[in-house]
């Protein structure tokens, strides 16, 4: 039986645009892979518990308000503490070059940047994302 | 406005031509696209003749420019009175930073304020408060208590410059805020001029920053229309928005119909709270977007005043000419700006605003380059002012009322778009009006259906997007972009503390309480927030005892 | 039967641990063996949890309503499992689940488990895997499993399969919506909800409902089927349809119809388990390419397809009897 990627797509913080992260989510459904979206106004906590709960194979951080470099590494922090370091944590929006590199050394493997297509997750997440 | 035998003539050679020298080249050389459809679902055609305007009346429909329907303008002078206010969105990290924005572009010659707050702001939570770790002063300034204000706008004479204020949800508290600071300056609230968006409705829709559930939003939405027809009658109660309906992914026709049903929704329920429409419906303004299509956007604006004047007269009634007018704001679209190759962006919003003066605009905000990585630099910013200024002065656009209008094209679009609009929002009266259509996710569904065929079309190369799926070229990382001070969560933090210590918390306590009281009842609210702003009650702790008595908002989001 | 083949969940499900658990329902839904295997050990824990189920049309409210439902639950003191189904895309089998979202904040509270699951194709609206992952958190020792479906469909008619009290919520104003609903709909329901009951027309279509379920026979054991009206986003009627779901299952208890039906359930699952592992079993006689020869045999009229399943069936009566008797 052929293993479904399942995903978590989460607006972690204040930002209230899910254009992208609803756009992300349809493409992953349309790959075929079940996608858990958590909506807005999330806390890393409330992230990382139904990351658990769901047992995902990754979480997809959306961030168009610049809390970026707070709210994502906090997130990979708590799925450690809770034991789950081997969930893939990856991110897009608002984020500056500049950061990335931080981003990357913070745990989160891959950052989407705006002007990324669909596609180039789709594929990401079935190379990186194998439990 | 075309005789039936110059239209038949008009139709034979257009036949000719077809079947002639056209056909000819078409047989040879293919059009670039197989179909030629704009964001609103209109089929354009490669040319367009007086028989597409056959039906419409200069008078009936076009009219002249500050007469109804509108449809050429708001003001018999237009331009050539006054030009639009050009007011560029500024605000980061503190009060103080921002202060100093807005003085250098004032200096710049930028002719209003506009206001951007940070996310903690626009949602009713302090500086302090858990949530807005990592948040504050990033998107916006950080506004705690009306300290913060007064250090916002010092220097600058509120009964000379007119200011918009980009907050929703707790726009009484931010509105009474300015208020105190005008108090404070001696200026008399009949010479307030400016905005509060104010507009709850596509915060659920499009722009996530609610607070409480609908029906105490229209409370609030309601109380303040109230307040300001008495006490500051010059005050723009409401930008009714379209302009974040578009970036979430909906066509133009989308956007008009969505904005102009929210409309609807404002006015029904400022009428059912007892107001007169000709009370308040003066005072209501619109913020639109200016996006990709020159024509389409252009032809949107006018349909979108035709519409609503109509809607204003026939639907509910008003009297006065000013219930009828349509006036907005502008702002060039965000959500077309590229990180790849960022000084493409500078033409990009050169065309945009373009439209939205050939449009008809009353005041507008271009974007600068850099604003799909960062908020602007003040470079960045100078440029995205200097292109208003230049189309102004420069252009010659502005010289002559609704240049466009008669042209075949425009005049068909508008007619369509105002149709396409009209269709829509029926099918949103037949809901039950708006609150019940966002309830039921028929709006959000439409724009994500939207925004999933414009992806597609982004990544299968049918729409071109210069500098990302096409022309594009090896850059390195763009340098000297604007950051955000990550101290200033500690400096708002720390000022809240002194805040704190040096008020009357006894009065503070006195006027929170009061509130609360009253939220239970149907008073207006607008005194008894001026009350605890003046006593520096935060913002937070304003709309910590309005979370009490109202609840707050669960989205249901619909995927 | 799982002997040395524990899984690494195995001893964290044991102890609590709520990773484990979530990986067990994983296992329902990608190795079934495997969560059988484990399932069969756990037997002595399953039986002890109250399973509800919440069905009824789009736009009633479901989401709302079940969150409601588990918070009034949760101040109660009982632990809680919440397993939120949504529907396939029939073309990609991908899913978007989003269900979750529309709770009120409990997942940050340890006594809850909230889990999103899709259909996975399953006409019915329920996968098979749904039924184990109810069984998981039953042996996880949950108190009381909220199962909300999606609600069109036969997945009305499915959640019969699994709950111990099913909820239908109906919503008044969505058209002839009594009318509409489907037959089977007033037999399966314990309790009706009329949602969104602060809309015009609650009362009228709490009358359609009553008077509907008047006509109706009263299948097991006098439990009068109750319509109450709620109003999911503010609470109200909340605290009464818990009273009332727990007062159903008192009553199944007592009066023997719990047992009843899960007797009945478990006449079903045999059946559904073996029929499936049957057809797995006789799938193995044939590959795809056998079938599509068998279809193009059907197709140009050589055969029927009631000679292909019976030449299928001798084949396998044979070697199973071949197995069985050692030759």
């Amino acid at each position: 039986m052929e293993k479904k990627l399942r995903i978590l797509i989460a607006k972690p913080g204040l930002d209230g645009h899910d254009r992208g992260a609803k756009v992300i989510a349809r493409a992953l459904r349309d790959a075929g892979m079940e996608v858990i979206y958590t909506g807005l106004r999330q806390t890393p906590e409330q992230i990382v518990n139904a990351a658990l709960q769901e047992d995902v194979d990754a979480v997809g951080l959306s961030c168009l308000s610049g809390a970026h470099n707070h709210l994502f590494p906090k997130v990979v922090e708590l799925l450690k503490e809770r034991g789950a370091a081997d969930i893939l944590v990856f991110g897009g929006g608002v984020i500056p070059d500049d950061d990335i590199p931080g981003l990357k050394v913070a745990g989160i493997r891959e950052i989407f940047t705006p002007g990324t297509s669909t596609e180039s997750v789709i594929e990401f997440l079935r190379s990186n994302a194998q439990q | 406005m075309y005789k039936d035998e110059a239209l038949e003539r008009v139709r034979q050679e257009r036949e000719k031509w077809e079947q002639g020298g056209l056909k000819k080249v078409l047989s040879r050389f293919p059009e670039q696209k197989e179909s030629y459809e704009n964001s609103s679902g209109v089929d354009v055609k490669r040319v367009y003749t007086p028989e597409d305007i056959a039906g419409t009346d200069y008078v009936e429909d076009l009219g002249f420019p500050g007469e109804y329907p509108y449809t050429r303008g708001v003001q018999p002078t237009m331009y050539r009175g006054r030009f639009w206010t050009m007011r560029e969105y500024a605000g980061f990290a503190t009060a103080e930073e921002s202060n100093k924005r807005y003085k250098y572009l004032l200096e710049q010659g930028q002719t209003g304020l506009s206001v951007a707050f940070d996310l903690p702001t626009q949602i009713g939570y302090d500086s302090d408060h858990s949530l807005s770790k990592g948040e504050v002063g990033k998107v916006g300034v950080a506004i705690d208590s009306l300290a913060d204000m007064e250090i916002l706008l010092d220097g600058i004479p509120l009964d000379k410059v007119s200011t918009s204020m980009t907050i929703n949800a707790p726009a009484s508290v931010l509105l009474a805020m300015y208020i105190g600071v005008a108090e404070k300056q001696g200026v008399p609230l009949s010479k307030l001029s400016g905005t509060i968006q104010n507009d709850i409705l596509k915060e659920y829709v499009a722009r996530g920053t609610y607070i409480f559930p609908p029906a105490p939003s229209m409370r609030l939405i309601t109380n303040i229309f109230e307040y300001c027809s008495k006490e500051v009658p010059d005050w723009n109660t409401i930008s009714i928005s379209g302009y974040h309906i578009r970036e979430a992914g909906s066509s133009a026709a989308q956007e008009v119909a969505f904005t102009l049903s929210d409309g609807i929704a404002y006015v029904q329920a400022a009428i059912d709270a007892g107001l007169n429409v000709d009370n308040f419906a003066p005072r209501l303004s619109f913020f639109f977007n200016s996006h990709l299509d020159f024509f389409e956007e252009i032809a949107k604006f006018r349909a979108a005043r035709r519409l609503w004047a109509r809607i204003m007269k026939d639907r509910f009634g008003a009297k006065k000419d000013k219930s009828w007018m349509l006036r907005f704001h502008t702002q060039t679209g965000g959500s077309t700006l590229t990180a790849q190759q960022p000084d493409n962006n500078i033409v990009r919003v050169a065309l945009q605003a373009m439209a939205a003066v050939l449009g008809g605009t009353q005041s507008l905000h271009t974007n600068s380059r850099d604003e799909a990585l960062a908020l602007p630099t003040e470079d960045s910013v100078r440029i995205a002012l200097r292109t208003q200024q230049i189309i102004a002065y420069e252009s010659g656009a502005t010289e002559t009322i609704d240049p466009m209008a008669g042209s075949y094209y425009v005049e068909s679009l508008t007619n369509a778009i105002e149709e396409k609009a009209m269709a829509y929002i029926q099918q949103i009266d037949e809901m039950g009006g708006a609150v019940k259509a966002i309830e039921q996710g028929y709006m959000q569904r439409e724009i994500q259906d939207s925004a999933y065929r414009y992806q597609k079309a982004v990544e299968e190369g049918r729409q071109v997007v210069v500098g990302v799926n096409q022309f594009q070229i090896a850059e390195p990382a763009p340098e000297g972009l604007l950051r955000v001070d990550p101290s200033v969560g500690e400096q708002q933090v720390k000022k809240l503390q002194e805040l704190k210590a040096r008020r009357d918390n006894v009065a503070v306590q006195t006027a929170l309480d009061e509130l609360t009281a009253a939220a239970q009842g149907d008073d207006n609210l607008m005194p008894y927030i001026l009350k605890a702003v003046k006593a520096y009650a935060t913002l937070g702790e304003i709309c910590d005892r309005l979370r009490g008595v109202f609840g707050e908002y669960i989205a249901q989001d619909m995927l | 039967m799982l002997n040395n083949n524990r899984p690494a969940w195995w001893e964290g499900f044991l102890a609590g641990d709520m990773r484990s658990l979530a990986r067990a329902i994983s296992a329902a839904e990608d190795q079934p063996a495997l969560a059988h295997a484990a399932l069969a050990e756990l037997g002595g824990r399953l039986g002890r949890a109250h399973v509800v189920g919440i069905t009824g049309p789009p736009g009633a409210g479901k989401s709302t309503l079940t969150g409601r439902l588990a918070q009034e639950l949760l101040s109660r003191g009982f632990s809680l499992g919440l397993i939120l189904v949504d529907p396939s895309s029939p073309f990609t089998g991908g899913a978007i689940l989003g269900d979750r979202l529309r709770l009120p904040d409990i997942s940050g509270d340890p006594r809850v488990f909230v889990r999103s699951m899709s259909s996975r194709g399953s006409m019915g609206g329920l996968s098979r895997a749904t039924g184990d992952a109810i069984k998981l958190l039953d042996a996880f020792g949950k108190d009381v499993i909220l199962v909300e479906t999606v609600g069109t469909g036969q997945a009305e008619t499915d959640i019969v399969s699994v709950a111990d009290s099913v909820v239908v919520v109906a919503v008044p104003g969505l058209g002839d919506d009594i009318q509409a609903m489907k037959a089977g709909i007033l037999e399966i329901a314990d309790l009706f909800i009329v949602n969104k009951a602060d809309r015009d027309g609650a009362d009228k279509t709490e009358r359609e409902l009553r008077s509907m379920l008047r006509l109706q026979e009263q299948a097991q054991g006098e439990w009068d089927v109750p319509v109450l009206k709620t109003v999911a986003t503010s609470g109200q009627g909340i605290q009464e349809a818990v009273d009332t779901l727990r007062a159903h299952y008192d009553h199944s208890e007592k009066s023997g119809g719990l047992r009843e039906r899960r007797r009945n359930r478990i006449r079903m699952e045999i059946n559904d388990l073996l029929g499936a592992r049957m057809l797995r079993e006789l799938r193995q006689q044939m590959t795809a390419a056998d079938l599509a020869a068998a279809a193009d045999r059907v197709i140009v009229g050589e055969i029927t397809v009631y000679q292909v399943v019976d030449q299928l069936w001798s084949l396998f009566a044979n070697s199973a009897v071949f197995i069985l008797r050692g030759v």
